[in-house]
């Protein structure tokens, strides 16, 4: 009886849950590799360090688990918060040099024939097939006293002896600069690509001089790819410590290498723990008023294929 | 003439690497003229368009705009605003803002451009719509909104590509008797680009057929219709039969002109050069033998059983029925003419008596109904 029961009321319960609960479920199963993905490789590692920020140094290489706001109290001394400020000036500044370089690139290159925008791509991806480390040592050759860029000034005699630039402020930059700087063209390029050049010659024909039709028309509509590239370089140059440490030596100390710092010199795992969260905090607080802040400007928010 | 001239083109060449797109173009445009370009795909309209409105740059020829020259001056100095074929709304800007767009460029008041835009919308009858986006907009409000746009800051003349080629026949139709009614209103020179000939001869001043680059012929539209220059125009505009014979025989008509009997491979026909006619103007007059090309629209082709007319005359064009089509309230039967070659007749109707593979005597209605034209 119970069966024959439910038999007949099977088709009958079936029919909606066909267009809702079984489609769904056909997502759920479709999706779950990416969850477990997600869960194991992001997730678990995130929880971990959380945890992990709250407890205290043991012995050598150990942990304790007595749990404490210590770890965070610790980062309001002003050395740790001087790096942290140090850190977004940085970042900051180098967002600012790679979106002046980057957002005229990237939109040249979309305006390029589809030849020589295929060349110049070619140019951007090709450095990424050499090792990053291999690069900044580069860097170093070019920078260091009596390198290549001492050789080429003095050679034209702007300068008499090496500049020692190597190891300061700018070489950082410019480290940094060069290594993000693809993200941040290919990113307004992608955004300038579909551009639609009649935009622009309907403002020209309406009567804007080309200046005019670029920034009433080109630059709004291109924003988007700006605004990632921003992001896309923001994040990454708070963190990039090798560079740092690279181009910087033991001058520029930014919250990447003191992270990095504490966990392979200092073994104080919990404390790198505590940074780690607070810098995910700042950059989400950073995501959250940029996609406030990009809303308001009208582009939607949506960060061009990203957050 | 040339006191009301507002738009003059002479001799623009362009070439697009090697292919040369336009090849000679000379045009005057009147003030408050409905001026249309008429061509298929690739003859070169909207090159044509962009040349004057100077997103191209002619190879050779000058463009004069109310009586100075443009050639060389830059887009945003030309004051000739276009409606271009996807509308080209900014999508970043609302429609007010969009309408709003050349004023605002211009330096006017807030409040006065305000008012314009008011108004522009009030024309395409399109109020309250200021704060919608583009995006927000069905293909006939995006039309009307680049309308607007456009005629916002009241120029003496404006440039249309095709811009009713994206919408349905039905809101077409109803858009054409409006783009009329505004361009009347405002008394704005139209410059209009379409390849539907209905909607050139219903909306034209004059008509410009264009054809490889080139101005095939210039004309009101009664002209272009009732007297094609051209072969190509004749069945460009109309569809017309096109019959190549010879003249076999000529007689003066006492009120001047004369009257024709025209041999072809089927059979022989007479028609009418009355004096004054673009036929009779080809040449004094036609010699005995000489090669004619006649353009006889479908309406005007009259197919009756073969066989002696009503006065016992042997005349007319041997063929055969080969097919019958209803379309649009048209019968239209086709028919294979002795000898190769097929003409197309069409009439009010649903069906005729005709069979399919009857044998049927091509003639004219009257005998004014074949023009001559040039090949
Ligand atoms: N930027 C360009 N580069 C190369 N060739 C072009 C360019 N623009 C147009 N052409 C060519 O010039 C010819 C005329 O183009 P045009 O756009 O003027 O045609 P059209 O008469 O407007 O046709 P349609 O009715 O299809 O719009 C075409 O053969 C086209 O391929
Ligand atoms: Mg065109």
């Amino acid at each position: 009886m119970e069966s024959r029961k439910s038999a007949k009321k099977a088709p009958q319960k079936d029919k909606p849950a066909r267009n809702g609960k079984l489609t769904l479920c056909g997502t759920t199963f479709s999706v779950l590799p990416l969850y477990l993905f997600t869960l194991a490789f992001v997730l678990a590692p995130l929880i971990y360090m959380f945890v992990l920020s709250f407890m205290q140094r043991g012995g050598s290489w150990g942990v304790e688990m007595s749990l404490s706001f210590d770890n965070y109290l610790r980062i309001t001394e002003p050395v740790y918060l001087g790096t942290f400020t140090e850190s977004i000036k940085l970042a900051l500044l180098c967002t600012l040099f790679v979106a002046l370089l980057g957002y005229p690139f990237g939109y040249f290159m979309a305006r390029l024939s589809p030849l020589w925008r295929q060349r110049v791509m070619l140019l951007l991806i090709v450095p990424f097939w050499t090792s990053s480390l291999m690069r900044l040592y580069g860097w170093i050759i070019f920078f260091r006293a009596n390198g290549t860029l001492d050789h080429a000034l003095m050679g034209i005699g702007l300068t008499q002896g090496p500049l020692r630039l190597l190891y300061s402020y700018p070489a950082v930059v410019t480290g940094m600069v060069y290594a993000l700087l693809p993200f941040m063209a290919y990113s307004v390029y992608a955004s300038a690509e579909k551009l639609d050049r009649s935009l622009v010659e309907a403002s020209r024909n309406l009567g804007a001089s080309a200046l005019r039709a670029f920034f009433s028309v080109s630059f709004p509509l291109t924003m988007p790819g700006l605004f990632s590239g921003i992001v896309l370089t923001f994040i990454p140059s708070m963190g990039l410590f090798f560079i740092a440490d690279i181009l910087g030596g033991s001058k520029v100390v930014l919250v990447g290498n003191l992270i990095q710092e504490q966990l392979m010199r200092a073994h104080d795992w919990p404390f790198a723990a505590a940074l780690s969260v607070c810098l995910m905090a700042l950059t989400s607080i950073f995501l959250f008023l940029y996609s406030r802040l990009t809303r308001a400007l009208g582009s939607g928010g949506e960060l061009e294929g990203l957050v | 003439m040339s006191a009301a001239e507002l738009l003059r083109l002479e001799e623009i060449t362009k070439r697009f690497g090697t292919t040369p797109v336009l090849r000679g173009v000379s045009l005057s445009v009147n003030a408050g003229e409905f001026i249309t370009l008429l061509g298929g795909s690739g003859c070169g309209k909207t090159t044509t368009l962009r040349i004057i409105a100077g997103l191209e740059k002619a190879d050779s020829g000058r463009v004069f705009i109310a009586g100075e020259e443009v050639t060389h001056k830059p887009p945003n100095e030309r004051n000739i605003p276009m409606v271009f074929q996807n509308y080209a709304l900014f999508p970043h800007m609302n429609v007010g803002e969009n309408i709003g767009y050349s004023l605002k460029l211009k330096k006017r008041p807030k409040k006065e451009i305000r008012k314009a835009v008011g108004e522009a919308l009030a024309l395409v009858r399109l109020s309250g719509y200021e704060h919608r986006r583009p995006s927000e907009l069905s293909g006939g409000q995006k039309q009307r909104v680049a309308m607007a746009r456009a005629i916002a800051g009241r120029p003496q003349a404006m440039l249309l590509d095709e811009p009713l080629g994206a919408l349905d026949l039905q809101l077409r139709r109803e858009m054409q008797l409006e783009l009329k009614r505004l361009q009347e209103q405002l008394g704005i020179t139209f410059i209009y680009i379409t390849h539907d000939q209905e909607e050139a001869l219903t909306m034209s001043d004059r008509i410009a057929v264009m054809r490889e680059g080139l101005f095939e012929q210039l004309g009101s539209a009664s002209e272009i219709y009732d007297r094609p220059r051209t072969a190509f125009v004749a069945r460009f505009v109309g569809n017309a039969n096109i019959l190549s014979g010879a003249v076999v025989d000529r007689k003066p008509l006492p009120e001047g002109g004369e009257c024709i009997v025209f041999q072809h491979p089927a059979g022989r026909e007479r028609l009418l050069c009355p004096a004054g006619a673009s036929c009779a103007k080809a040449g004094p007059s036609y010699e005995q033998g000489q090669k004619i090309t006649l353009a006889v629209r479908s309406e005007y082709m009259e197919l009756s059983p073969a066989g002696k007319d009503s006065s016992g005359e042997d005349r007319g064009l041997a063929a055969t029925v080969t097919g019958k089509s209803f379309a649009g309230g048209q019968l239209r039967i086709t028919a294979l003419l002795k000898g190769g070659g097929e003409v197309t007749a069409s009439r009010h109707g649903i069906d005729s008596p005709l069979k399919i593979g009857q044998a049927v005597r091509v003639s004219w209605k009257c005998e004014s109904h074949a023009v001559p034209v040039e090949d």
